[in-house]
């Protein structure tokens, strides 16, 4: 059967349309994040392989992590996993049925930045600690 | 809601995988391996900071300890089928060609595994490798 092209219909409002708030920034840092530690995954593999490789590919690897553009990206991606993981708690709150309430969506979005940026702070205190 | 006039069948509705054949299987799939994922990540954030500035040896040891390396295998797995839901979500979302989307549906599935594999054999590789 031959398609029928339909005309062009109007597009519901979308992102450039609003005025941002909490809830819709954390919605698209929710996405980006996510994204970005799909492409960080490469890293994850590639620090394994390296591993499983032998002492030289280790060092090779363990060299790149430590050196200071190495140590930004850990830390964009400490960050993006950390804020992705709490935004996940976030929805597992709206899951259950609770934090619909205009309040509380602000607080919980507004939080998942203080508590997520709290935590990759942590993580690397503790890195530059024990080290 | 259902009602008497649904153009259903009663086969469809009790089988409930709707017009995309698939129901609500990706949704829950997603929100099991996001559960799985905040106890495996805080593990793996754990493991990693373990390994910082540890030599290649202690490194190996560590990776290759069996609660390690099956938590580690855990962690990539869920993390690979979580992703990959996830990507497809925002391919749909944004890739509105039939071609360009089925493309990139079968790309982010090949990802996924490709990403998958490489961590699990590198995981066994160190435990068992010798």
């Amino acid at each position: 059967m031959a398609e029928v092209k339909p005309a062009a219909r109007p597009l519901s409002p979308h992102l450039q349309i609003y005025r941002w708030s909490w809830t819709m920034a954390m919605s698209v840092i929710h996405r980006a994040t996510g994204c970005a530690l799909y492409a960080g995954t490469v890293l994850i593999a590639a620090w394994l392989v390296a591993a499983a490789s032998g002492p030289a590919a280790f060092e090779t690897a363990q060299w790149i992590a430590g050196s200071i553009l190495g140590r930004l990206v850990l830390f964009g991606y400490s960050f993006a996993l950390l804020h992705h993981m709490v935004g996940g708690l976030r929805h597992f709150v709206w899951d259950l049925g609770y934090g619909y309430e205009p309040e509380t969506r602000m607080n919980l979005a507004k939080y998942s930045v203080f508590v997520s940026g709290g935590l990759t702070l942590l993580v690397w205190i503790v890195v530059l600690a024990t080290r | 809601m259902l009602s008497e006039s649904s153009m259903r069948t009663p086969l469809a509705r009790v089988r409930g995988l709707g017009s995309a054949k698939s129901g609500t299987g990706h949704f829950w799939l997603q929100r099991v391996t996001a559960v799985a994922n905040v106890i495996l990540t805080i593990i793996f954030l754990g493991v990693v900071i373990a390994l910082v500035g540890k030599p290649y040896p202690a490194a190996i040891a560590l990776l290759s300890h069996p609660l390690v390396a099956i938590l580690m295998l855990l962690f990539v797995v869920s993390g690979a089928v979580h992703m990959r839901i996830g990507m497809q979500v925002v391919i749909e979302d944004y890739i509105h060609g039939e071609g360009a989307k089925i493309a990139a549906v079968m790309a982010n599935t090949f990802f996924a595994i490709a990403i998958g594999a490489a961590c699990v054999f590198a995981l066994l590789k160190l435990s068992f490798g010798g």
